[in-house]
């Protein structure tokens, strides 16, 4: 495989990456979510990869088989568990309607695009042109957390923002350190567990897992 | 064997304080032996520390020291010079004659609730004071500076039960650490133009004493500097928490506060300003006599308008902070035009001040302590006719009064009087402003002298005189021992002030000495011990001992012709005028006193007369009883601190929109955030 192909590859991977990101933010049943957001890790992992391979960094190899393992099996089939368990309804509800986040998320897009320009220029590596859509994949990432009103799409919105990290690394720097890598897969993993004992506890104590009933824990003046 | 050098001495008494503050704790659950013990180390300490202070002042010698202890690379110096040497005997002195008093006072506080909080705190609290005087880095300033305004704050909500306690300790704290906060910066400032903020070395007052330092950054460094120590001082308009912390706090930590711990704030300005950096601007010294000016004048009127004995004597502080400013307002002057020993004769008065106040009112603050021990109450429109039930305690409070109203043979007159002349000697100065500030400022502190006089003559006629005023007979019973003990050596020490004054200016020449390189003692002993000629003879001479000597011939015979036969002195029911059934509650009271006042400078207060007939069914003009009520309110509270303190609500008010408890939102703020950071990196 010639580098002129890989770069092809993985700019086809990146575009898959934010598709998948645009998929989560209108995605309006939950199990689809979930699905999107495994769809994502398999994209992420071939990607890093494929760059391992090119750039000749065999670490890379095993965060790939890292992501794999846990963004494309483990944290959906936990999240699918969570759901299951706890009967949450499968319809996702968003605060802002769909097409003005899609706006907002391709306003972002833009926004990477033009904030990424300068690097473009100065970087030699040949991941460069993707490191534009690792800085949007954090932003939308961001944007599904804000705009979503179930706690569990929150997680889903914070996994995918730690997708678009793991990208911005490989793109910028071929990745991490394994060190690195390894401890925050383990505490995407660790965070997951949480995650689970947390709803299990907030919904004995309000009965439900909307947002809008935490409210209450303000402290009122 | 050699003596211990006053600094060690002056070091291991502070150590003493923080030991005992340590210790205090282990003896909580023996209440009584916790007090004796721990006011008997606290006496021990102080005579230690007027030893240091007494000696490095005599001797002139400034001794250095620095501890192993801080931060890296800034080690704890420690210095004692004679300025620091006249504030550690002040404090010294009168923590002594405080100790004695307590001993009494705390047992009476046992009544009510556990006082081991009590001794720990008033421990520290004298050794946060102690080390802010040896202190010689802007860093160990600091941290001892809050020592003392912490270890202070708990003093005075010891009674924390009270509303008006906390409040006040609020108050006092807030405004407190605003003023420590620029003193900081001011620090700062310094230490950045002493060693740049590389290295701690800038810190050390030795560094900012040998730093160049541009004109306008020193203005600004002073202003920073002189604002924080002026709130701690109580200068108007900084003065607010001081009628609120005095009344509340335990009446031997009043007398501490009052007697102390402003001056170790004008300690602060001396240093500072005559010290470690050269004055550089003629307005430094007026901004210090002009604020003075009007702290001296507000200060005094506002105390004639008290009915709360303790509240009152916290307005006389005001009003002798006021002077002690003035007097150094004029050295400052003096001093930036070269006067030097016009400077040391200021500075003299303002020291001397300093020296004379802490003792007399540490004394009004003691006495007002026994009053409120045995009567429960603080009020004075209530009170009357103590001298009958307390005669040891109103002799006291009569030098006390005496002083602090500027009369010879006390103490108060000699520091007032050489402020006066350093006034009249001011006609030397250049400039306008400055000739016409100088007899302005003279007959306002003339003014503040009279009324301060008026002042004490309603509180001695109404809280001693008369007839008892209050619920009931009378209960009062003359205090314990210990109290009356630390009264007697206070007022002691004012008589003995007020006597031989050459002989105290002659051993604190070394401090002029040191801060204006010149000195009083030449001319001012050039007639020997018995006359004080602080410039020359033939400007203006007093006799202290001579003073003292024609009125003690004066009341020895008065008592004499009085006394020496039976008869000469009747007592007998008060002579009613011819209208039968006088109550005790028609006498002259603290408010009529005030009242011809209250006419005069009503449009300087703010005054709420209101009267109310008691009998609402009975038209206006046949009613029997009427209700008089007349609240006086500091006007600089509604000018400087109601707009002040309703922006802030105003702005916490809008603040907390942004707390709305919904993570998206915090969310939408992350981002939002990031992007803007994104974008203007």
């Amino acid at each position: 495989m010639t580098a002129g192909l890989a770069v092809q590859i993985n700019s086809v991977l990146a575009a898959l990456i934010l598709l998948t990101s645009f998929g989560l933010l209108v995605q309006r049943r939950i199990y689809g979510m979930l699905r999107l957001f495994a769809w994502q890790g398999a994209f992420l992992s071939l990607s890093t990869a494929i760059v391992g391979y090119t750039a000749g960094l065999h670490h890379l190899y095993i965060s790939a088989a890292l992501t794999l393992a846990l963004k494309v099996f483990a944290l959906p089939y936990i999240l699918y568990v969570l759901i299951h368990r706890l009967e949450i309804k499968r319809d996702v509800e968003e605060l802002v309607n769909i097409p003005t986040t899609m706006l907002i998320g391709i306003a972002l897009v833009i926004f990477s695009y033009y904030l990424t320009a300068p690097i473009r220029e100065l970087s030699t590596l040949i991941t460069r042109s993707t490191l534009a859509v690792a800085l949007a994949t954090v932003m939308i990432g961001l944007l599904i957390m804000i705009t979503r009103r179930k706690a569990v799409t929150q997680i889903i919105g914070f996994l995918a923002l730690e997708n678009g990290l793991f990208f911005a690394a490989t793109s910028a720097t071929y990745g991490m350190p394994l060190v690195v890598e390894l401890g925050v897969a383990l505490d995407i993993l660790i965070a997951a567990f949480i995650f689970g004992i947390f709803f299990y506890h907030i919904r004995t104590s309000f009965d439900s897992l909307e947002l809008k009933d935490m409210e209450k824990l303000k402290e009122d003046e | 064997m050699t003596l211990p050098t006053p600094l060690a001495v002056a070091f291991f008494t502070a150590l003493i304080f923080i030991i005992m503050a340590v210790v205090s704790p282990l003896l909580a659950s023996r209440q009584a032996s916790l007090i004796r013990i721990a006011f008997f180390f606290s006496v021990v300490a102080c005579i230690m520390g007027l030893y240091a202070g007494f000696s490095v002042v005599l001797s002139g010698q400034a001794e250095t020291l620095t501890l192993p202890i801080g931060l890296p690379d800034l080690p704890f110096y420690l210095r004692l010079d004679a300025l620091s040497g006249f504030f550690f005997t002040i404090t010294s002195l009168l923590g002594l004659f405080v100790s004695v008093y307590s001993f009494g006072y705390v047992k009476g506080l046992l009544d009510r609730r556990p006082v081991t909080s009590f001794v720990v705190f008033y421990n520290l609290f004298m050794a946060g004071m102690l080390l802010v005087l040896m202190a010689d880095d802007a860093y160990f300033f600091m941290i001892s500076w809050e020592l003392m305004t912490v270890s202070s704050f708990f003093l005075v909500c010891f009674e924390d039960e009270s509303l008006e306690a906390r409040r006040a300790a609020f108050i006092y704290l807030l405004i407190a650490h605003v003023g420590a906060m620029t003193i900081l910066l001011a620090f700062g400032i310094l230490a950045g133009f002493a060693a740049g903020f590389e290295s701690f070395r800038g810190f050390t007052f030795e560094a900012m004493r040998t730093a160049s330092i541009p004109r306008s950054w020193a203005s600004i460094a002073f202003v920073l500097a002189f604002f924080g120590f002026a709130a701690k001082a109580g200068v108007i308009p900084m003065h607010v928490w001081l009628p609120e912390a005095h009344p509340a706090a335990p009446s031997n930590v009043s007398a501490l506060m009052s007697g102390v711990m402003l001056k170790v704030a004008i300690y602060g300005i001396v240093r500072l300003a005559f010290d470690i950096f050269p004055i550089t601007a003629w307005w430094w010294g007026g901004l210090v006599l002009c604020l003075g000016l009007v702290s001296a004048v507000m200060g005094i009127l506002y105390a004639l308008m008290q009915v709360d004995l303790k509240r009152l004597l916290a307005y006389s502080s005001v009003e002798n902070v006021g002077i002690i400013m003035i007097s150094l307002g004029l050295a400052m002057l003096f001093k930036f035009h070269n006067l030097n020993l016009l400077a040391a004769l200021a500075l003299t008065a303002s020291l001397y001040h300093c020296l004379n106040h802490a003792l007399f009112k540490g004394l009004l603050f003691m006495g007002a302590g026994a009053i409120l021990h045995s009567t429960h109450e603080r009020n004075m429109e209530r009170m009357g006719g103590l001298i009958h039930r307390m005669p040891q305690t109103a002799l006291v409070f009569l030098a006390g009064c005496l002083a602090v109203s500027a009369l010879p043979p006390f103490n108060g007159f000699v520091s007032e009087w050489l402020a006066f002349q350093a006034f009249l000697q001011s006609s030397v100065l250049p400039g306008q402003v400055l000739k016409l500030l100088s007899p302005l400022g003279a007959a306002l502190l003339a003014l503040a002298a009279a009324m301060s006089a008026r002042c004490f003559v309603k509180v001695y006629g109404v809280v001693f005189l008369g007839r008892w005023r209050g619920q009931g007979q009378c209960q009062a019973q003359e205090t314990g021992l210990a109290m009356r003990a630390g009264m007697w050596l206070a007022a002691g020490a004012c008589l003995a002030l007020g006597v031989f004054p050459t002989l105290v200016i002659g051993w604190m020449d070394t401090v002029t000495n040191e801060l204006t390189g010149a000195g009083l003692k030449a001319s001012a002993q050039a007639y020997g011990w018995l006359w004080l000629t602080p410039v020359s003879a033939a400007r203006a001479s007093y006799s202290g001992p001579l003073v003292f000597a024609v009125i003690a011939v004066v009341i020895l015979a008065a008592y004499l012709v009085f006394h020496s036969r039976k008869g000469v002195v009747r007592r007998s029911a008060v002579w009613d005028c011819g209208y039968p059934g006088l109550t005790n509650r028609m006498q002259y009271n603290s408010t009529s006193f005030a009242m011809p006042l209250r006419r005069i400078f009503g449009s300087l207060l703010i005054i709420k007369e209101t009267v109310r007939p008691c009998d609402v069914t009975r038209p206006a003009a046949f009613q029997e009883r009427f209700t008089y009520e007349v609240k006086v309110l500091d006007r600089v509270w509604y000018i400087f601190y109601k707009p002040l303190t309703q922006a802030v609500f105003w702005i916490a008010r809008h603040a907390t929109r942004l707390q709305n408890g919904r993570i998206q939102i915090y969310l939408m703020y992350s981002l939002i955030t990031l992007i803007v950071l994104l974008v203007f990196s």
